[in-house]
């Protein structure tokens, strides 16, 4: 598991023609989708185009009304669900642990799939355990209940037990919701980590699209419960996408650090030239010296 | 800053879950949970060696002690093992199902207000008992019929209830404050049901119908002992396997769903377990309230859990009712019924759940 995959692989994760809805509404209508084996992939697209509803499909917590997903070319719904929880990971939006459970407790159930009634706590299962909590940095916070945690180390400690379930696919959805943007970065940086270092395959769901553009190999970009882009972020990021899919002027520029696309979005207040916002710094020059 | 580093030995332990390993068996070794658990099955023990020495004819404790492990004269082990052995054993077991009926669905439905007396499981289980009474009536009411009906009835009704009230709060899943909300709506028809037929019955099926309404522990013999025993081995130890997605389960439905949890298979599995438990429990002795509600919620605060412990609730369960049948039959000036003493007990316990706000009740 700690060997380095750089090399990519056949998607072992896909969905085919895959429609998914809430009793007569349709989310997710007839999507075809790979997941690259090895990367980051990041699924964007503006409020209510399905992004989560087509993640909790791929973690099979949503039954399709048709088509299926498969894993490992197999339908994911006649697989067991023990066997797939041990390939396949997913940690729900903003998840809330009972009160009082430590840090270590809450990891610890990341073994569930590997256990059973009589063996509730193997050698395996500890050392998984302990490694998971060293990995992500929790290990001091092992015996602190998880609800007197910052907001950043709870996600780390949910993290943590996802990497302690061993899978070799992880999907996340929006692991950075209720953070602030250092701590959000704190927990790219580790999910980044878990693929560059341990080649787990992510997949998940952003909200802030500078934030999936740095942290992601492969964006897609879903529309009214269709993919309508899908690539690198330098490929799929144009101002020309933002406006069509987002409704949002943005220019597009260069990432003063790092070599990928930056968005800076424009709107109608505080732009050069918009009524009432500051004028540019030439103009304000000139008038200062008149 | 690198997840692997190879100067950097990762742990390989986790201090604060032990291992206890042995062959194929493995769990974590908490010690102070084992003890806490060990002195309540001897506190229970002790309980029921007072509640049996008490009575006209008192035997002391240790006496008490003896016989049950073969000692003791002829009249004493009569006294003892005919007499009164049955009727501890009954608020014994009763305790002990109600306690793990309790735990399992608070846990479940995430609500310390989901225990089967609130949700009206009991209450179901009372009005099909208090229907059998009194549309059979008094004097066909004999013989089998009266050793059995009651507690089968009992059964039916519970169960039954809990299948309406399960299938009404289904929406493509189930929430744990839909159930609360329907069982209570529920509760309270249940409750008016029983009321109408005590009131539009003959007196004397009345006075029976009160007595067995209040939770009694009256005239228990064996007859009435091993089906109860049987049942609550059985479920109990059906309960406790099952128990083991609860870890899961704990931590919602989605997270336990990944985990590899099948959610609706396990969650009714011990659902059906519970209201058996709860529905045995009534069965055998009436409703007696609120053992399944303050059961788990004490448990839980003196092993100090994020959850209800199964085994524990059911420990702490039998001490209550146990505990409450030796109040209801020496402290008190008239002999109550045990369900009495345990809803003079439980009140006040939920108003404190209720106003207490420095931790909230916890699941």
């Amino acid at each position: 598991m700690s060997e380095l995959t750089t090399e990519h692989t056949a998607p072992r994760l896909a969905a085919e023609a895959l429609t998914v809805g809430y009793g007569d509404r349709i989310i997710v209508d007839g999507l075809d989708l790979e997941i690259p084996t090895g990367v980051v992939t990041t699924v964007i697209g503006p409020n209510g185009c399905g992004k989560s509803t087509l993640l909790r499909s791929l973690g099979r917590l949503l039954k399709p009304k048709s088509g299926q997903v498969l894993l490992d070319g197999k339908a994911i719904s006649t697989l067991k669900t023990k066997d797939v929880a041990r390939t396949l990971g997913m940690l729900p939006q903003a998840p809330v642990a009972p009160e009082g459970l430590t840090v270590a407790d809450l990891v610890a159930r990341g073994r569930h799939p590997h256990q059973s009634w009589i063996r509730q706590w193997s050698a395996d299962d500890e050392g998984e355990v302990a490694r998971a909590l060293a990995l992500t940095g929790v290990s001091e916070l092992a015996d602190r209940p998880v609800d007197q945690l910052s907001g950043g180390q709870r996600q780390r400690a949910w993290i943590s037990m996802a990497l302690a379930q061993g899978t070799d696919i992880l999907l996340l959805d929006e692991p950075t919701t209720y953070l602030d943007l250092a701590h959000s970065v704190e927990v790219l940086d580790l999910v980044d980590r878990m693929h560059e270092e341990l080649g787990r395959t992510v997949v998940m769901v952003l909200h802030d699209l500078n934030l999936a553009i740095r942290y992601s190999d492969r964006l897609i970009v879903m529309s009214e419960g269709a993919v309508v882009a899908s690539g690198t972020p330098s490929e799929v990021i144009s101002e020309e996408l933002l406006l069509k899919v987002f409704g949002l002027e943005a220019r597009v520029i260069e990432d003063p650090v790092s070599d990928r696309p930056l968005i800076v979005p424009i709107g109608t207040r505080h732009v050069y030239g918009s009524i009432g916002g500051p004028v540019a710094a030439a103009d304000a020059v000139g008038v200062g010296s008149a | 800053m690198s997840l692997i580093d190879d100067k950097v030995e990762l742990p390989t332990t986790v201090p604060s879950r032990p291992g206890f390993r042995v062959g194929p068996v493995s769990l974590v070794r908490r010690t102070t949970m084992v003890a806490i658990t060990a002195g309540l099955l001897l506190a229970a023990f002790l309980l029921l060696c007072i509640n049996i020495g008490r009575g006209d004819f008192a035997i002391s404790v240790p006496t008490v002690a003896e016989i049950l492990f073969g000692g003791g004269t002829k009249v004493e082990r009569f006294i003892v093992m005919d007499l009164r052995l049955p009727r501890a054993l009954t608020a014994l077991l009763t305790g002990l199902a109600l306690g793990i009926s309790g735990a399992i669905t608070q846990s479940i439905l995430r609500n310390p207000l989901a225990s089967p007396d609130l949700l009206g499981i009991t209450a179901g289980a009372s009005a099909a008992a208090v229907a059998l009474i009194v549309l059979a009536g008094g004097g066909s009411f004999v013989g089998l019929l009266a050793v059995l009906g009651i507690p089968i009835a009992a059964l039916i009704g519970g169960i039954a209830t809990a299948v309406i009230i399960y299938a009404l709060a289904w929406r493509g899943g189930v929430q744990g404050y839909r159930v609360v909300l329907i069982g209570i709506g529920f509760n309270a028809m249940l409750i008016a049901a029983i009321q109408w037929m005590l009131i539009s019955a003959d007196i004397n099926d009345v006075a029976r119908a009160q007595v067995w309404l209040n939770g009694s522990l009256n005239g228990s013999d064996w007859a009435q002992v091993w089906p109860v025993a049987i049942g609550v081995a059985v479920v109990g130890t059906i309960a406790l396997i099952s128990s083991f997605t609860l870890g899961a389960l704990r931590l919602g439905d989605d997270n336990a769903r990944s985990l590899g949890v099948r959610l609706q298979a396990g969650q009714a599995t011990l659902l059906l377990a519970a209201v058996a438990l709860a529905s045995i429990a009534t069965a055998a002795v009436g409703p007696i309230g609120f053992v399944a509600l303050c059961a788990p919620q004490l448990a839980l605060r003196l092993l100090r859990t994020p959850g209800p412990p199964i085994l524990a609730s059911g420990l702490v369960g039998a001490v209550l009712v146990v505990g409450s049948d030796v109040i209801a039959r020496t402290i008190l000036p008239v002999e109550l019924p045990v369900g009495i003493v345990t809803s003079a007990l439980g009140g006040p316990f939920l108003l404190y759940l209720l106003v207490r706000n420095n931790r909230k009740v916890s699941v």
